[in-house]
């Protein structure tokens, strides 16, 4: 497992590299998800990414946190470390049925301390039960995820994320499929997390949640329709050329299928 | 009369062999079993069960019907090769890789059988059922081996394969091959099947690693509670089906799985989770 990365992890004020993209480019089996993408995502941004369905913003996401090679351009990541960079996955691409416990899935937040086979850093209970506690999951340790609500889940799955206090976050859609109450809660951790001076990237929907939560925001349409601060991306300019580029890309898939 | 249905059949030392042997085994198969039915694996554990079979014919037919060790290792061979195999059909059709692999356990079966007829001294029905008569010393020992192995090689990577099968993006991000978990993970699987060959047969051994794996779902929801039901499910289908095949003159392979599925059964009826009794009285 890798070392302590550059340094910046449980730092009172993080303070992470900036994350750079070149000419990224990244196919989804044979099709392309994403073609040149350029851009730097600034030390402690909070960058929204948006666009229709199969725009590739889950690619944008798995492939800076390094689960999708591109097969073109390049990512610098600063010199970060895997565990520096966590990733919150769509909710439904994990089993819920699977017999595990909350506390257990928090715990896994420490995976880079401990790995395979090393004994978890002592106070790991402690930090379990905190991270449960922030997420209002206190009392939760114990109980299976298959008896959760999709809300409950998705808050256990962000007491993963303090646990594991990377500099750099990745969030895809944390706010879907749950109740208003628990995604003000979420809302409220991102916001902590940028105010900490993480660099925070957040795929999202809701472009009333954007405007509220994010500066700066990517719009994704298989490649950058516009990338900069939110009110200006957001034009309905450009959002008309994001769902017309979409729809071209769509039919090039389809024609190409 | 009750000690004479149960104990007398074990005053013979072959019988006493093959429940040794299946103890054995119960307590390292099964909990590779939960993980895979945990892993969405089941089907590849049916390939499997008929992929090892052209590997143990083949070592039957280079060193005869006495050499177990040669047809063990054959086994284990042609076990690994299918593992890989059905790994790279997945990837290449992107998880449909059902009919392929139906395909392939149709024909590994197909080559194993056209094999062994062509090899003298080896009863095709032994070899796929199994035969408590076949647990001789070497047996016994094949048996008890791989299950230490099996039993230790799983503890060592419990806690990688865990969250590999629960979360394996995370695992990746974080710069855990997951592969290299899934690969030992499979090494034991295999070692598993071929070593409950002699007594189980090559098509039964399976059943040994998935029916408690199945069973033992209705009796606990945690993971670590489903390891020890499926250990204790497969403990007593060994002894009930060895009885069974002593008095009613059946393979030991079927009787052993149709014990564990009485088991099954009871727990799909009676056990406290995801049983009809759940369903119907909460």
């Amino acid at each position: 497992m890798g070392g302590g990365g550059v340094g910046v992890v449980n730092a009172a004020g993080v303070r992470p590299p900036a994350i750079r993209v070149e000419g990224l480019g990244c196919r989804f089996g044979a099709q392309p998800a994403l073609t040149g993408l350029s851009g730097s995502f600034a030390p402690g941004s909070l960058t929204a990414v948006v666009g229709p369905n199969g725009a590739g913003k889950t690619t944008l996401l798995r492939s800076l946190a390094g689960l999708h090679p591109g097969h073109a351009g390049r990512i610098d990541r600063g010199g970060l470390a895997g565990r520096d960079i966590a990733l919150l996955p769509q909710a439904s691409r994990l089993d819920r049925s699977f017999p595990v416990t909350c506390g257990e899935v928090v715990a896994l937040g420490a995976w880079g301390e401990m790995g395979a086979f090393g004994a978890g850093p002592a106070d790991l209970g402690a930090r379990v039960q905190a991270a449960l506690e922030q997420v209002g999951m206190a009392g939760f340790a114990g109980r299976l995820v298959g008896a959760l609500s999709a809300g409950q889940f998705q808050r256990v799955l962000f007491a993963r994320l303090i646990v594991q206090d990377a500099p750099v976050l990745l969030l895809d859609e944390p706010t879907a499929s749950v109740d208003a109450r628990t995604e003000a809660d979420l809302v409220a951790l991102i916001r902590a997390w940028h105010g900490q001076g993480r660099t925070v990237i957040v795929v999202l929907h809701d472009l009333e949640l954007v405007r509220a939560l994010c500066p700066e925001t990517l719009l994704l349409a298989g490649e950058t329709v516009a990338w900069g601060p939110t009110a200006g991306v957001l034009s309905a300019e450009n959002r008309m050329r994001a769902r017309l580029l979409a729809e071209a890309h769509a039919v090039g898939r389809r024609k190409a299928a | 009369m009750i000690q004479e249905f149960f104990l007398a059949p074990f005053e013979l030392a072959f019988m006493r062999r093959a429940l040794a042997g299946c103890i054995a085994l119960s307590c390292a198969a099964p909990p590779l079993g939960v993980v895979l039915v945990l892993r969405r694996m089941s089907l590849t554990a049916e390939v499997l069960q008929h992929g090892v079979l052209p590997g143990v014919a083949l070592g039957a037919l280079l060193g005869g019907a006495a050499s177990l060790w040669l047809m063990g290792l054959g086994g284990f061979l042609a076990g690994l090769a299918v593992v890989l195999l059905a790994g790279v059909l997945a990837r290449a059709t992107g998880g449909r890789e059902d009919s392929q692999l139906a395909g392939l356990y149709l024909l590994a079966l197909a080559a194993g059988v056209a094999i062994i007829s062509v090899t003298r001294g080896v009863d095709l029905m032994h070899l796929l059922f199994g035969s408590v008569l076949a647990v001789d010393g070497a047996g016994l020992l094949l048996m008890a081996g791989a299950a230490s192995v099996a039993v230790l090689g799983l503890a060592v990577i419990w806690r990688p394969l865990v969250v590999e099968s629960f979360d394996p993006d995370f695992l990746r991000a974080m710069g855990g091959r997951g592969g290299v978990w899934h690969l030992a993970f499979m090494a034991l699987v295999v070692l598993c099947v071929v070593a409950g060959f002699t007594a189980l047969g090559t098509l039964m051994s399976v059943g040994l690693m998935m029916v408690p794996a199945v069973a033992a779902r209705h009796w606990s929801a945690r993971l670590a509670g489903q390891v020890r039901a499926s250990v204790v499910v497969a403990v007593l289908a060994s002894l009930g089906g060895l009885l069974l095949s002593f008095h009613g003159d059946m393979p030991a392979g079927p009787a052993i799985v149709l014990m564990a599925g009485v088991q099954w059964l009871g727990g799909l009826l009676f056990g406290p989770y995801a049983s009809l009794r759940a369903r119907f009285a909460g």
